[in-house]
């Protein structure tokens, strides 16, 4: 077929439970230009480039006019750092970082471990008597939920209130070619820009009087250096509600998924838990949460033989790189024990996934703690059905017997 | 021709991470012989990076910084084990990597022709082939009586280390630090981190100008000048002082000026340890052994050896990238990887070798900013800040030599390194296009001269250097004039 149209065809749900021949075939046509004007890249070694090459812009105003949605519109300060350039971007990302990891916070993740096994505890106990569960709603989703609400100070029962804005977010930043995507951003402007409020509220409320969360910490720093205005705050503390359980919930889900089609494998991390960190990583790469980056080239960049013209969205199909023969042995193949796992999961280069410390954690105990129920369960429906999201993608549910 | 390469004696002499990777990479590759490794100091192998770093901010003890072993292929049980060094404490017990330890002496010589290393203990080693990783030493103070002198000290092993730990623990009134290269810029930074009043001597125009060029040098001294160093550059010290008891208590510099200190840390660049090799009829200089690609050591004459390899600080080999000159570096990945295609060629049939084409990488921590550097910065004759700023003590610093890039320099932005190193690799354009998002064009649009100087003119030595073509300097010396 067409490779033109493999951008349409990847993003056609029809074809989310098994995109990866489409992206082989993505692999082969090298850099490909879509029906819409977007460019494809789904070879490891180009994605690595193109993340490492200065010219790749995050920030959506910089593309030509008739790439230009809604959101290129949208002022600075509303912009999270997910979206912004250097300097731009390192100075938001590091303001963000000082409560969460190293230099600052250096113990934060690995002190959380106690709390995430105590939910995950908490969520395996209601599956007591129970023959069926769906692992999205009663395992992989509430999770990660409960992990970012604990870690920011956003009340758990808010929860039904900040999922419908995190789904019109969601949605907007999916790709789907030949849809006009005026509405769908226009709820996600102002999804974000209600949840910015919501957020900015929460923080305020602690000023003066800080727990120990992190919206907590951005409004109490004592150094002046690490003051973020109101609104990178509300932007930064979007980015991270959202990103902080919109992926997770994939990540342990298709771990579920992958590990009750790979039986052996499923025993073997029984039998060698010590496996478990290096199966998560292998999980990052076989079946990632995030299957496409968008980028931004601000002058002509010659990638494979190809000339992608500045100004022109370039999609970076990270899941397609992580399953590139040419950097992975056998890389259609599930094994925990894989050395020389360099996977894109997270990306590269200087937007490197800030969440992934929390997430290979998060996934690493709930995966050890859901072993011993699953080696007796089966899959009720595979493949199972999934959220619309091809960026983001994932099962919407995961019906499992007991 | 020995019959099979996985089989026979082999010798490594240095036992640092050249020694360490090479000897791993034999039993990785299946050699199946016997493994001696030769060390002067009785320690098991270590990193040195941390010992001008955390190991002097008294965050982490000297003899901590032990290199973790990867262990060899599974010995049959019926074997005897060989005496290993011990293991890292806290780490998983692996087997031991099957190589016989010859920690704590020293190698004084090498026979060519009867196949044999001569060691200080009187004992001597049979070889099928040789590794030479020997490494290099701190440059001493040049005069004897006054190196002597108590409260002088160099640092380059993890005694050094321990000892300049304690005294600057102990809180000196003032350090006196001799030559601002990386090493020297790195103790005076650990000095004011730790609150000590340092001056630090120099005799070209900047810190890490022998590295950098003068260019980006500018910003070592303001990093120098921001923290608080009494930066001295354009001196030389002449003499250091001692009191009746022999202990150090300052120095006369060159422009007259008197350093009053108790604590002086000798940093004039590294020394190659090639002195045991003077007779052996190598091409072993003060630049190193000099080697062809695939690590094969060249004899006086320029005729490579058949089974003698060279690795690590102690090389001299061509590098296609940079004229063919002869590289000669101070880096741990250039150790890695050189010791590991040593290694590999040394149990490999010729047709299947492979060239050591790595391109030098390095970088330093120093007054809270991380300095990374590409290629060789000082093959250039002109740089430009291509992302960021120097005012924010964040950029990228890309260097041209007769329009091709040849070198990187990023100053807390090392994330931006690896699409520089791809550039350099392909012999890209300089100045690099346009088009960085982080970029100023106003600045990106305009070279300016790298400024490298003459390293005959500073008081630390750079830590990568090309030094010519030719195999062995001597030959030189004896060509006759005109």
């Amino acid at each position: 077929m067409a490779v033109d149209t493999l951008l349409e065809r990847i993003t056609d749900q029809a074809n989310r439970p098994d995109p990866y021949p489409l992206y082989a075939e993505l692999r082969e046509a090298g850099v490909a230009r879509q029906t819409d004007g977007s460019y494809l890249v789904g070879t490891y070694y180009d994605i690595v480039s193109l993340f490492h090459d200065p010219r790749l812009s995050s920030d959506r105003r910089n593309r030509a006019a008739p790439y230009r949605g809604l959101e290129a519109e949208e002022p600075e300060q509303m912009l999270p750092f997910i979206r912004l350039d250097d300097p731009e971007h390192h100075r938001l990302r590091s303001l963000a970082t000082r409560p969460f990891g190293p230099p600052h916070s250096p113990d934060r993740i690995d002190s959380m471990r106690g709390e995430i096994a105590a939910i995950t505890e908490e969520l395996l106990a209601s599956f007591h008597g129970r023959t069926r569960i769906d692992i999205v709603d009663d395992f992989a989703y509430p999770l990660p939920v409960t992990v970012i609400c604990r870690l920011l100070g956003v009340p758990r029962e808010d929860e039904p209130v900040f999922r419908e804005w995190s789904g019109a977010i969601i949605d907007s930043v999916d790709i789907r070619p030949g849809e006009d995507p005026t509405e769908r951003q226009r709820a996600g402007i102002q999804a974000r820009a209600q949840m910015g409020r919501y957020l900015a509220d929460l923080a305020d409320q602690r000023r003066g009087r800080p727990g120990d969360d992190m919206l907590s910490a951005f409004v109490n720093d004592p150094d002046p250096a690490g003051a973020l205005t109101h609104e990178e705050l509300a932007a930064t503390a979007v980015l991270l509600l959202v990103a902080g359980h919109e992926t997770t919930v994939n990540l342990i889900t298709n771990g579920v998924l992958t590990l009750l089609r790979h039986r052996d494998q499923l025993d073997r991390l029984r039998r060698e838990p010590d496996l478990m960190p290096g199966a998560v990583e292998e999980l990052l790469r076989y079946e990632p949460p995030v299957h496409m980056l968008q980028r931004t080239p601000l002058a002509h960049v010659d990638v494979a033989g190809t000339t992608i013209p500045k100004g022109v969205p370039v999609v970076l199909v990270l899941a397609s790189g992580s399953r590139d023969p040419k950097r992975f042995r056998d890389p259609d193949r599930f094994d925990p024990a894989r050395q020389d796992n360099r996977h894109l999961g997270f990306g590269s280069g200087i937007h490197i996934c800030y969440g992934a410390p929390l997430a290979r954690v998060e996934a690493q105990i709930a995966l050890s703690a859901l072993l011993p129920h699953l080696s007796t369960a089966t899959l009720a429906e595979d493949p199972p059905p999934y959220r619309h999201s091809a960026v983001l993608r994932g099962p919407r549910h995961l019906p499992i017997e007991l | 021709m020995p019959g099979d390469l996985r089989d026979g004696r082999i010798v490594i002499v240095g036992a640092s991470l050249a020694g360490l990777r090479a000897a791993e990479t034999l039993r990785e590759k299946g050699f199946t012989g016997s493994l001696t490794v030769v060390g002067e100091e009785p320690h098991p192998p270590y990193d040195r990076p941390p010992l001008s770093k955390q190991v002097l901010l008294g965050m982490a003890a000297a003899d901590t910084t032990g290199l973790p072993m990867r262990p060899g292929p599974p010995m049959s049980p019926d074997l005897p084990m060989r005496p290993g060094p011990p293991m890292r404490p806290g780490l998983p017990t692996r087997q031991p990597l099957d190589a016989d330890w010859r920690l704590g002496v020293r190698a004084t010589g090498l026979d060519l022709d009867g196949k044999r290393i001569l060691l200080a203990d009187g004992d001597s080693l049979p070889y099928d082939r040789l590794l030479i990783a020997t490494g290099t030493r701190a440059r001493p103070w040049p005069r004897p009586e006054q190196a002597a002198l108590e409260g002088v000290l160099t640092l380059r092993t993890r005694d050094d280390a321990a000892r300049l730990a304690d005294r600057l623990a102990a809180g000196p009134r003032r350090v006196l630090v001799i030559g601002a290269g990386f090493t020297g810029s790195e103790i005076a930074s650990a000095c004011r981190e730790r609150g000590l009043p340092v001056t630090v001597a120099e005799r070209g125009t900047a810190p890490l100008v022998g590295a950098l060029g003068g260019t980006l040098a500018k910003l070592a001294t303001g990093l120098h000048r921001a923290h608080g160093v009494d930066l001295r550059c354009g001196v030389t010290v002449t003499d250091l002082r001692g009191d009746d008891s022999g202990r150090f208590t300052g120095a006369d510099l060159s422009d007259g000026d008197r350093i009053d200190a108790d604590l002086c840390v000798v940093a004039l660049g590294a020394v190659r340890n090639v002195e045991w090799l003077a007779d052996s009829g190598l091409a072993a200089g003060t630049h190193g052994v000099a080697c062809d690609a695939g690590c094969r050591a060249f004899d006086m004459y320029g005729i490579v050896t058949d089974d003698v390899f060279v690795a690590g600080d102690v090389s001299r080999f061509p590098h296609p990238l940079f004229d063919y000159q002869m590289l000669s570096l101070e880096h741990w990945g250039n150790a890695v990887e050189q010791a590991e295609v040593a290694a590999h060629n040394m149990v490999t049939p010729e047709p299947r070798r492979r060239p050591h084409l790595a391109v030098p990488v390095f970088w330093s921590n120093q007054f809270g900013v991380n300095i990374k550097s590409v290629g060789v910065p000082t093959f250039s004759d002109q740089v430009v800040i291509a992302q960021g700023s120097l005012r924010d003590r964040r950029l990228v610093a890309v260097y041209g030599y007769r329009g091709r890039i040849t070198a990187a320099v990023t100053v807390n932005m090392a994330k931006w390194l690896e699409h520089y190193q791809r550039l350099i690799e392909t012999a890209a354009p300089f100045p690099p296009g346009p088009g960085a998002a982080d970029g100023h064009p106003l600045v990106t649009e305009f070279p300016l001269p790298s400024d490298v100087p003459d390293p005959k003119g500073l008081s630390h030595g750079p830590t990568v250097a090309l030094t010519g073509h030719l195999p062995d300097r001597r030959l030189t010396v004896v060509r006759p004039a005109g």
